[in-house]
């Protein structure tokens, strides 16, 4: 029965086979009947078409919108770039031209020879670029000699130019071109490959209002290629200007500041949450990106062990220290843990269990008060507080700062730091919190992690009294005429609920750190404005002792956050020097620096400040009390 | 494994009219690709090195009795549709449209396997399916449910010219298997109402500009309305004779998009004209037609679902990419089986060649 069936069912397959062979001759056959359409009835059309009537699309890319500092000064615009060109094929005497180029010119004729040699793969009257970024006046040269150069084009593109050279380079970013993995995702439909796009920074975040609508000619090309009429044109937009929050001058100045040194600083309008500056150092020339990158350059960059081409400011994350008590502090003083009297013995070491953590200053700090401890950045007394509140409260004060998670800048890959809580441990590594690991959380080490943005946003909280603003790099978006089309408003996150009183008794003790003797944030003091602020230096390998021979990869971190003027805030900085050591001698002084060129920048320009003298009193203070703020963990949490 | 009554049924004519069709390829990939500037060894001896890889997976797929494939399909499909899966949670980390899977040493496209996996199963699940005349609504909704776990896979990746090809290869086994007129008829039905929803909610925008242009070239000059035209007067000036190897003018002045991939036909029309055109499409004509003849002689319903599924995909790719180039269809990338440069179509083709072989080389012996 069943291979009856079998064979009855297969005798049917087979006549079925027989129709879908017809089927499939009769659409082969469509195929042929439209080939021969194409072929044989319509030649001559099609072949007038591809001989007469070519057409060829050159596209025209809309000229890049220029970023501004907030001041109206233009850092990234556009220049045209010259290059001279040939199309080979309508070049009869080569070595004749090449004669001519080099002695009108002054061009290398062996390069000019080995790029007309490269270029000649190409297609068939597709103009071989000889030489890029030529002068204006060896364009005018050209121009002039037209006749006698047959062949030679010059080609116009815009291409990007850094006024500032390197200055703010992670935060403006580079463009490139348009890779394909961009070119299939979402928000990049309208691109085509050969366009350039923002890679990094500004350029990539504002990218839809900087590109501007790309344009193009449509063309009418003879059957040699070489082009007769244009058909159709449309203009490209210039795209939108973007003006930052940026002050160049300020940016320039704490660049300057860094020197060689690695590391990063954030300065912020405490009132608003614009970013001021903006650094990352070392920088990198963002030129060199929009083009090929020289090798022996991008070597360089990846090579150099303070990583340049690293956003600092934006993803490295650093223990904050002891910039960290501020936090601890007014845990202490939320939770009623501690007052303005409360006064711990400090001997230079605390004991919990049988675990020993040292303070930094081994013979001990004595009666040591709220004030003082802030001061003189004792650890023992953090240690003492740290133990009473316990982990979870020290992250809920945090938290309230809005420590932990990303901020919201408006730039890509922002990192969010770490405040660990004991919940976190345990999803984290399946161990529940020691009281052990609380004590070196108070002081800013352990697990905790902060970006340099969070420390510049957590010191404008504390000088502003409660208000967390959106750290924000952009005022406002203008068209190519200069017309207004989005302002950025201050953005409030969110308030502390810690009230003014214990935010002023902490603002005390940051002002002592740079202004009382003993303080440990001296190196930041500026003759004519009150600055407060607080020192930090993170651990970056466990050292029972640091002597100077440390290898600088393993030195702490220097760190140092501050506000000015103490009595009516505006302006908070934040500073990390890789591997600076002490934030008192190696952060200190850059804050100081930018916070001198903020008020500079403010004062009518009738007088030049002294800042030479400024700087050397600075130091002569730094020699006297060699300001040291590095807390020596001896025994850490998991000893 | 192979003995030797197996050597002596090798099906001569399945391997002649592909490796006359390769070696044609290799040709016109070399026109196709003078104008290109090419760093490292050139396309058309890369072309010839996946020909000969190709011919050796070939060589392996026929090595063992294809009713392995029968007990392997279930298993086969699972692990390809969790490659699927891989795939696009891979591709969502890196923000972009991943069709690729890096497996490290080797990479891999299971979408591009999917096409061949999918006619397994199907000849597996209708090889134990009894069928009385044609099949009724109910009996195709489980098939359907196995195409459109995969098909949709493939469209979020999004690959649209490799879901319709998934799609259009399991629909040919089916209408092979028999279907009866209600079913087609519910069925169109179904369809419409999908298709609105799909066009709706599914498509990505480039997608629909695709479609859009092709029913309207002037719409967009600049976007895939601007190929269809160039790739028309490519063919159409062609003429009778063509304009000589290497001659072309659209294609040596790269007036045609992806000419040694998707449009290498054009690039072979524009240069040897409708008399070379008819040359190889009757090659590929005789190819599908063997391959129909090969499902036609086997004597067991699963090498016969087999044969026919392989022989479906060969002809839809040879059908859409050719009806792309003529300006019949709109643009999706779908390359010219054995003629277009490029590796992955080719494994996949030989792939389908070597079970074609496999099932002809054992038809005695059932």
């Amino acid at each position: 029965m069943k291979d009856q069936r079998f064979i009855r069912e297969n005798m049917e397959a087979k006549r079925r086979i027989l129709l879908l062979s017809f089927v499939v001759g009769v659409i082969f056959a469509v195929l042929v009947l439209r080939l021969w359409h194409l072929q044989i009835l319509n030649v001559d059309d099609y072949r007038s078409m591809s001989e007469n009537n070519r057409l060829r699309f050159v596209p025209e890319a809309a000229s890049r919108g220029a970023i501004m500092d907030r001041n109206g000064t233009v850092l990234v615009s556009n220049r045209p770039s010259f290059s001279l060109a040939v199309v080979p094929q309508e070049v009869k005497d080569r070595d004749g031209l090449l004669n001519q180029l080099v002695a009108l010119l002054g061009l290398d004729r062996a390069e000019l020879a080995e790029r007309w040699e490269k270029g000649k793969g190409r297609a068939r009257y597709y103009p071989v670029v000889l030489a890029s970024n030529i002068s204006r006046d060896q364009v005018e040269i050209v121009e002039e000699n037209r006749l006698r150069l047959p062949g030679v084009e010059i080609e116009m593109k815009p291409v990007r130019e850094y006024s500032g050279g390197i200055l703010a380079a992670h935060l403006l970013g580079y463009i490139g071109e348009v890779s394909e993995d961009e070119l299939s995702s979402k928000g990049y439909e309208e691109y085509n490959p050969g366009d350039y796009i923002g890679k990094n920074g500004i350029e990539r975040s504002w990218e839809k209002d900087l590109h501007g609508n790309d344009g193009g000619r449509q063309l009418e090309v003879d059957a040699r290629g070489r082009v007769l009429r244009t058909i159709s044109e449309s203009y490209p937009t210039v795209g939108n200007s973007v003006v930052l929050t940026i002050d160049a001058n300020l940016q320039k100045q704490a660049e300057r500041a860094f020197g060689d040194q690695a590391g990063a600083a954030v300065a912020m309008d405490v009132n608003s949450g614009e970013v001021l500056a903006f650094v990352s150092n070392p920088g990198f020339d963002p030129a060199l990106f929009s083009g090929k990158l020289p090798a022996d350059k991008w070597k360089e960059y990846l090579e150099d062990k303070r990583h340049p081409l690293e956003n600092k400011a934006l993803t490295g994350q650093y223990p904050p220290g002891s910039t960290f008590k501020i936090i601890t502090a007014l845990s202490g003083l939320e939770d009623g843990k501690i007052d303005e009297h409360t006064s711990v013995v400090c001997n230079g070491s605390y004991d919990l269990g049988t675990s020993t953590f040292n303070c930094w200053n081994r013979h001990g700090h004595g009666a040591t008060s709220l004030k003082k401890a802030l001061r003189e950045s004792c650890d023992v007394y953090f240690y003492q507080l740290g133990e009473h509140l316990g982990v979870d409260a020290i992250a809920a004060t945090a938290r309230k700062f809005m420590l932990g998670a990303p901020l919201g800048i408006g730039l890509l890959h922002e990192k969010g730091g770490l405040i660990p809580t004991a919940e976190w441990k345990q999803k984290r590594f399946g161990k529940r919190w020691f009281h052990g690991e609380t004590l070196p959380v108070a002081i800013g080490q352990g697990y905790v992690l902060m970006t340099p943005i969070q420390l510049a946003s957590m010191i404008a909280t504390v000088a502003n009294e409660g208000s967390v603003y959106r750290p924000h790099l952009v005022k406002r978006i203008v068209d190519s005429d200069g017309k207004l089309l989005k302002e950025f408003k201050p953005e409030l996150l969110g308030t502390t609920g810690i009230s003014a009183d214990k935010f002023r008794l902490v603002k005390q003790g940051l002002f002592a750190v740079v202004n009382e003797p003993g303080g440990t944030g001296a190196m930041a003091r500026l003759y004519d404005v009150h600055v407060a602020g607080k020192t930090g230096s993170s651990q970056v390998v466990k050292l029972r002792d640091s002597k100077l021979s440390t290898p600088w990869q393993f030195r702490d971190h220097a760190l140092f956050v501050a506000f000015a003027p103490y009595e009516k805030p505006e302006i908070a900085v934040a500073v990390v020097v890789e591997h600076g050591e002490h934030g008192g001698s190696a952060a200190a002084p850059i804050a100081g620096r930018i916070l001198r060129a903020w008020f500079d920048g403010k004062k009518p320009k009738k007088e030049a400040p002294r800042p030479k003298d400024e700087e050397e009193q600075a130091d002569e203070q730094g020699v006297q009390q060699p300001a040291s703020a590095s807390p020596r963990n001896g025994g850490g949490g998991d000893d | 494994m192979i003995d030797r009554r197996l050597l002596t049924n090798i099906d001569w004519m399945l391997v002649g009219l592909v490796i006359v069709i390769c070696l044609l390829g290799i040709l016109n990939i070399y026109s196709a690709t003078t104008p290109y500037k090419v760093v490292g060894s050139p396309y058309y001896i890369k072309q010839f090195y996946w020909m000969l890889f190709g011919i050796f997976i070939a060589l392996l797929m026929c090595s063992v009795d294809y009713h392995i494939l029968e007990d392997l399909s279930y298993w086969l499909y699972g692990l390809l549709v969790v490659l699927l899966l891989a795939v696009l949670v891979v591709g969502r980390r890196s923000m972009g449209a991943t069709r690729w899977l890096h497996l490290g040493f080797f990479n891999i496209q299971p979408s591009e396997l999917m096409k061949i996996v999918i006619i397994i199963t199907f000849a597996r699940y209708f090889n134990n399916f009894q069928v009385v005349g044609g099949l009724t609504v109910r009996d195709v909704l489980f098939p359907l449910g196995i195409l459109a776990v995969p098909a949709l896979l493939i469209m979020k990746q999004p690959d649209l010219g490799t879901a319709i090809l998934v799609i259009l290869i399991a629909c040919s086994i089916v209408v092979y298997v028999g279907l009866r007129w209600s079913t087609v008829v519910t069925f169109v039905l179904v369809t419409i109402p999908v298709a609105w929803l799909g066009w709706a909610k599914l498509l990505r925008p480039y997608q629909k500009n695709r479609i859009l242009d092709f029913l309207n070239p002037e719409r967009s000059r600049l976007g895939s309305g601007y190929h269809i035209i160039q790739s028309k007067i490519a063919v159409g000036s062609g003429g009778v004779f063509g304009k000589g190897f290497i001659k072309g003018t659209q294609s040596q002045l790269r007036f045609l998009p992806e000419q040694h991939t998707d449009f290498a036909f054009s690039v072979f029309a524009e240069e040897w004209g409708f008399v070379g055109c008819l040359v190889l499409i009757v090659l590929y004509m005789s190819l599908v037609l063997w391959g129909l003849n090969i499902a036609r002689r086997c004597n067991d319903r699963f090498g016969g679902l087999l044969a026919m599924g392989v022989t479906a995909m060969l002809f839809w790719h040879i059908v859409i990419n050719m009806g792309m180039v003529i300006g019949m269809f709109p643009v999706v990338g779908v390359p010219l089986p054995f003629f277009s440069y490029g590796g992955t179509s080719m494994i996949t083709s030989m792939v389908g060649i070597g079970i074609l072989q496999n099932i002809s080389m054992r038809r005695f012996m059932f």
